[in-house]
């Protein structure tokens, strides 16, 4: 047998029970009922953001001059503004974004998160010293603040930047997290025999380290999206986020809260769909926790 | 044996978890004063039982059957007549004596709420109860120590305060689930002591759940033997070790590495692995492991048989089961040389290491409060194919030794050589050459193993490290070597038993056709049956690859096993070093002479006329060691001196001097004693 | 002890100079006091509105770094400048400090009370009812935001004085009625009413989290071998649950009582605005719109401090509370 033929043999041999720990967790992700509503229900919200504005004769842009601030009805299903837009189609447009901004920061921060904290933990000496002063220093500033001071210049389109500012905020709790865990799991024997084997640091941390967090990392950014969502909508409600002409969960509640009392329909329509979207993501990550650890759930039991 | 009425009577108890049968028909009975072994590996049910008996299982757990105390049925029993029971007629002694105690009451204090739960008595009362209880269990300055908080007590000294709180109401029955296993094996020769002296001044039953066939051997009356949830063997001390007649008992007895057997003998393991209780084989559950099995073992379970008086076995070839251990699986034995040290290479020189770390104080407001000498300058080396354990108890600075050696820096003090090589003045192209020669292997061969990695990417991950082609022959190649299936490359570590596990740290550590092997403790985690197995294969490896082994342990009888030399440490420093049969044959240095007598033998006959050499107290702390020689302050020895003598070892710490030929003893009065006895000499 | 302590203090100082310095920069260099003479009628001259914001320390013509050296040295005596129209920022943060310490402490006590012994009660019978509820519940809360959760406040709280009561029992804006005259006792009645709602506001998503920390602190406790003991040496189960595992399951809970005193000094800000309390957190809102560097930088020192004094007290708390951190 040649090497190649070798090689082939040997990647055939492989495959079948590589992804039995992701079947695994899978299976007890949607095992559980928490996981099965939270996930339907998230996905449900993503269709209705992202396909739902297709059924709609209104695009978020269209201004009916013959509604204002109507109640819903067969022409506007969930009524129109004051500027005589469609509350249908501006929610599903301002969920869009909330969505997107939520996904985008989580990612963002987790990833962060790992990285710092993961580096902090493994090197110690400065490397540590260094990167947990600046995560201090980030607890120590007050977010909304500057998030607030910062805002006038997420206007014209530059969402992406608020996106970075606001995942800027997020990381600092769950890198302390991971630096902790990191230093336990160095002193665990499978980093130490990659060490002593010779395998260079920064590779220990991507090929050990990380993965063997990645549970907590999975769960984190689950919740983090939430929390993003939360804190988009927070600021935006002040108009300190998403600038127009962009829409989100925020800048619409804001508007809606003005005329809650006499056009309910302006407020809670949009506020159910945020409640419920951060309701869907917050089961999953709870589920996704119970999966990755079965231990804790068994050990609760007794 | 003691007559009168049993005071515990277990019948037919089965515990069940959902579809699991934990417990499958468990029956016992113990009288007063009476001592009963139950033993087993991990997973026979032997702890569920005692957790079924003291109605502490969590309500998804199903019980039947009965247990009778003092005649009263417990099984069933509503909670407020168990929780009257609980702690005045029957008490436990639990296994972790670190998490045993709530961590935010005084010691004493919870003593005293063990007593006044019980009796009708002031809280001053109650506490000076629990200052006595203390003191009975052989704390020293009780009044003062009661004051205590759990965490600043050492692991021994808990488990001491676990059994004063378990006799505090004069239990008729005590419970001791494993209560020695975490301790150190001088620390569990002082407990078992504690506990006889609890069981003379209560008079109590005991029974003793242990894995350990050797602390029971000397303790208990009656032994019964657990696997798969079942009594398998059940008897009186001398039937079971003697006399056994169920193929288990003999292989368990087989497979333990005895510190009182010298010469190169293969260890005989039982192969494979307990079966899950979640997956029972139908008939015998020893049938797939058991090398006297016939057709018939797989078609029906046998009940306990009456095989002689008051002795049970669970086997239809009890008839045929000889005393002699049955050898089909014995291992070929490597022919070893264990004659003078040759001339070979020296893979491993240690040159006066010293490791000294701060000591710090407060997990919140960390500050220095000392220094811990953790290695205080000790000497040694390693031969080309030649294996030097070396053994201490925990906080010794074995563990601290291996990894100077293995971290390839320059030592604090002292000098590293490893394979010609002097640490202190490595290059990095030097240092990764190093590490392809010399490997580790460590205790815990799941924590070893990234679980997120198949087994195949855990071996091929040195080669890949170091460039050597060709991954995907050699993987299969070194599975093989270990006596493992080609096809488990694809799994996972988790699909495996402890001891294939271990196969697989083993194997990843000779991918690299190291000179040099580092193991720390690479057998303490797995059961005995299995432990067996590893040993053999690591010294057929030793002798067919020509290693040489650095092997770090605590348990004596296993480096008795496996190595050539032996060094023996105490507190950061080398007490005594040399041939291993020299050395366990005569010992020198009163430490190791302790040592050696603490360690229970599985066989009572011994046990019961065997002298103990019992140490003071707990070892001090290495932030503080005591001046001139540091094992003063707990040496037999030291008390038999004269006043002018003593000022000797207390004024200068002895250097290890040579005695005799390859024997090296760091004490100013060193003298032979023999603490065990060789087992062929006496059992001929 | 003392020099470990020092040392943290001196971190934490040099933390707080390096986060409000931080501040300032920010805040001077984004934020555009200028404009606030823009809209006014007549248009004042620019020479004034230079010497104006000059004499306020905010004149974007002056250099950053001397702006910001000018405002540094006030900080250092204790003074934080004067707000953008003119009043002291000292005086002003002060009064709404007060403010907001009622409206936090309230709060905070309720909502740790109340979800501490839901937390613990649902641990103790997990899976059951009350477990499954009160587990629900705080999912419900903890995915609304404040703001929403303050609006539908409001909302509610107006429906029902309408359409239930007939008469204005919810107050929904500021602290107290301005001009009231209805004696000492009907100060109090109107102060209550004002407190019910921004209380609730900020209390429920407190419950929410307290009660699920203390489940999840109580349920790691439960199986612990400990607890084990307890019931071993014949403790019932009831007292080997409120005397050992709630005792030891409440350290961690005190300590992050603590830890949240401190962030939400500005974590009650959206309460704050909506209510229309004047507080600190309100006050931070009107400066970002009102262009007020210097509040701003202000509030950031304040955020700073309370945040790391908080963690400090929290460290405390715990080392009192816990033999093992004491003493160890």
């Amino acid at each position: 047998m040649s090497l190649q033929e070798e090689e082939l043999a040997e990647e055939l041999r492989q495959p079948p029970r590589a992804p039995s720990r992701l079947r695994m967790v899978g299976g007890r992700f949607f095992g559980s009922t928490q996981g099965r509503i939270g996930f339907a229900v998230l996905a449900a919200m993503f269709l209705l953001a992202f396909v739902g504005p297709l059924f709609s004769p209104w695009t978020y842009t269209d201004k009916d001059f013959t509604a204002f601030l109507q109640p819903p009805s067969a022409e506007h299903w969930f009524g129109t503004l004051q500027t005589g837009a469609d509350v249908y189609a501006v929610t599903l447009r301002g969920m869009q974004k909330s969505l997107i901004v939520g996904l985008l920061a989580a990612l963002l921060s987790t990833a962060l998160a790992a990285t710092v904290g993961a580096f902090a933990g493994y090197f110690a000496g400065w490397t540590d010293r260094t990167l947990s002063w600046i995560t201090e220093l980030l607890l120590v500033l007050p977010a909304f603040l500057i998030l607030a001071i910062m805002s006038p210049l997420f206007g014209d389109g530059q969402w992406v930047l608020f996106v970075v500012m606001l995942a800027l905020f997020l990381w600092m709790v769950t890198s302390k997290i991971v630096r902790g865990m990191t230093i336990s799991l160095k002193q665990r024997e499978y980093i130490q025999a990659a060490r002593f084997m010779g395998v260079p640091p920064v590779k220990i941390i991507f090929r050990h380290v990380i993965p063997n967090l990645s549970s907590l990392l999975i769960v984190d950014a689950t919740l983090n999206v939430s929390a993003a969502i939360l804190t988009e909508t927070s600021l935006s409600y002040f108009g300190f986020g998403i600038q127009p002409p962009d829409v989100s969960f925020g800048t619409l509640i804001a508007d809606g809260a003005k005329t809650a009392v006499y056009a309910p329909w302006t407020f809670w329509f949009v506020a159910a769909l945020l409640v419920v979207t951060v309701l869907a993501v917050n089961l999953i990550g709870d589920a996704l926790r119970d999966a990755f650890d079965p231990s804790a759930a068994r050990k609760v039991r007794r | 044996m003691t007559a009168g009425e049993p005071v515990l009577e277990v019948r037919d108890l089965h515990v069940t978890f959902g579809d699991v049968r934990a417990v499958r028909g468990v029956s016992y009975a113990v009288r007063p004063g009476e001592v009963l072994g139950i033993v087993g590996e991990s997973g026979s049910g032997k702890s569920v039982t005692s957790a079924a008996v003291m109605g502490l299982l969590p309500p998804s757990a199903t019980v039947t059957g009965s247990v009778r105390l003092r005649g009263q049925e417990l099984i069933g029993a509503p909670e407020k007549r168990l929780t009257a029971l609980r702690g005045k007629t029957i008490s436990m002694v639990f296994q972790d004596p670190l998490s045993a105690l709530t961590p935010v009451y005084r010691v004493g204090d919870q003593i005293a709420e063990a007593v006044r739960i019980h009796q009708k008595v002031t809280k001053e009362q109650a506490m000076v109860r629990a200052v006595e209880l203390l003191d009975l269990v052989g704390i020293p300055n009780p009044g003062q120590r009661a004051l205590g908080f759990p965490h600043e007590f050492s692991g021994g000294m808990r488990q001491r305060a676990v059994i004063a709180m378990a006799i505090a109401n004069d239990p008729d029955v005590i419970i001791c689930d494993e209560p020695t296993t975490a301790l150190d094996v001088t620390i569990q020769a002082q407990v078992l002591e504690v506990l006889k002296t609890a069981q003379r001044e209560t008079g109590a039953a005991i029974v003793m759940i242990t894995h350990d066939l050797g602390v029971v051997a000397g303790f208990a009356d009656r032994v019964l033997v657990m696997y798969a949830g079942r009594p398998v063997e059940v008897g009186a001390v001398d039937d079971i070790y003697y006399r056994m007649r169920m193929p288990y008992t003999v292989g368990l007895l087989g497979s333990i590495p005895r510190v009182d057997r010298g010469g190169r003998q293969p260890l005989v393991p039982i192969e494979g692995a307990p079966p899950s209780p979640a997956a029972l084989p139908p008939g015998c559950p020893f049938e797939p492991r058991c090398p006297m099995a016939v057709e018939e073992c797989s078609v029906a379970e046998p009940a306990l048989l009456e095989v002689g008086p008051g002795h049970e076995a669970a086997c239809i070839r009890w008839a045929d089961v000889g005393v002699r251990p049955p050898g089909r699986h014995a291992a070929q034995a490597a022919a070893a040389v264990r004659g003078g040290r040759g001339a070979q290479e020296v893979v491993l020189r240690v040159d006066g290491l010293v490791k000294q770390y701060p000591l710090m104080k407060g997990s919140l407001f960390k500050r220095r409060v000392g220094t811990v000498h953790a290695v205080a300058g000790i000497s040694f080396d390693i031969r080309q194919g030649e294996t030097l354990g070396l053994v201490g108890e925990s906080g010794c600075g074995k563990t601290t030794t291996l990894m100077e050696i293995l971290e390839l820096v320059k030592p604090q003090d002292g000098r590293i050589v490893v394979l010609g090589q002097d640490t202190a003045r490595l290059a990095a192209g030097d240092r990764m050459a190093i590490r392809r020669d010399m490997q580790v292997v460590f205790q815990d061969p799941l924590a070893s193993l990234d679980p997120r990695m198949t087994v195949h990417d855990i071996l091929a991950e040195p080669l890949r490290t170091h460039r050597r082609g060709d991954t995907g022959s050699r993987v299969r190649e070194l599975l093989r070597l270990v006596g493992l299936d080609e096809s488990h490359a694809a799994r996972y570590p988790q699909d495996f038993s402890g001891g294939q596990r271990q196969r697989i740290g083993i194997a990843r550590a000779l991918a690299l056709e190291p000179k040099l092997v580092v193991l720390d403790e690479p057998v303490s985690a797995l059961d005995v049956s299995i432990q067996a197995g590893v040993i053999n294969l690591l010294d057929a490896l030793k002798s067919r690859l020509g290693l040489s082994y650095l092997f770090v342990a605590h348990d004596l009888a296993v480096v008795r096993y496996i190595a050539d030399r032996v060094a023996v440490m105490y507190l950061g420093r080398i007490a005594e070093i040399g041939q291993v049969d020299t050395v366990y044959d005569g010992p020198m240095h009163p430490y190791t002479q302790a040592l050696l007598s603490a360690i229970p033998l599985p066989d009572p006959e011994r046990e019961r006329t065997r002298r103990r050499i019992l140490l003071d107290g707990d070892l001090p702390s290495p932030a503080d060691p005591p001046s001139g020689c540091r094992f003063r302050t707990r040496c037999p020895k030291f008390r038999t001196l004269a006043a002018n003598e003593r000022s000797r070892c207390v004024e200068s710490e002895p250097e290890v001097r040579a005695l005799a030929q390859d024997h090296g003893v760091a004490c100013h009065y060193a003298e032979k004693l023999e603490v065990v006895q060789n087992h062929e000499e006496s059992h001929p | 002890m003392a020099g470990f302590l020092a040392r943290r203090l001196l971190n934490y100082l040099v933390l707080v100079a390096v986060a409000s310095s931080l501040a300032y920069m920010l805040a001077a260099g984004a934020l555009d006091p200028r404009s606030n003479y823009a809209d006014r009628t007549p248009k004042p001259p620019p020479a004034v509105v230079d010497a104006q914001l000059t004499a306020l320390n905010l004149n974007d013509k002056t250099p950053l770094i001397q702006r910001y050296a000018t405002w540094a040295a006030g900080v250092l005596h204790g003074d934080f400048g004067r707000t953008v129209t003119g009043t002291s920022v000292n005086e002003d943060l002060a009064r709404r400090a007060g403010v907001t310490f009622r409206l936090v402490l309230l709060g905070l006590i309720c909502g740790s009370l109340v979800g501490v012994l839901v937390g613990a009660y649902a641990a103790v019978k997990q899976y059951g009812l009350f477990d499954r509820l009160s587990t629900g519940m705080s999912f419900l809360v903890l995915a609304i935001p404040v703001v929403v959760l303050a609006t539908m406040l409001i909302l509610v709280g107006t429906w029902l004085n309408e359409n239930v009561f007939g008469a204005k029992v919810f107050l929904v804006s500021g602290e107290y009625s301005d001009g009231l005259d209805t004696g000492f006792w009907g100060g109090v009645l109107d102060r209550l009413q004002h407190l019910i709602l921004p209380t609730v506001s900020l209390s429920l998503g407190l419950i929410a989290t307290f009660s699920r920390y203390q489940r999840n602190m109580m349920l790691d406790v439960l199986g612990a071998d400990f607890i084990r003991t307890a019931v071993a040496k014949g403790l019932s189960r009831r007292r080997a649950l409120t005397r050992h595992a709630l005792r030891t399951a409440l350290i961690p809970v005190v300590t992050y009582f603590a830890f949240t005193f401190g962030t939400l000094l500005t974590g009650a800000t959206f309460t704050e605005k909506i209510f229309g309390w004047h507080g600190l957190g309100e006050q931070l809102i009107n400066s970002i719109f009102t262009n007020d560097v210097n509040t701003v930088a202000a509030i950031a020192f304040l955020a700073a401090i309370a945040v790391l004094a908080a963690s400090l007290a929290a460290d405390m708390l715990h080392a009192a509370l816990d033999p093992r951190v004491r003493t160890a």
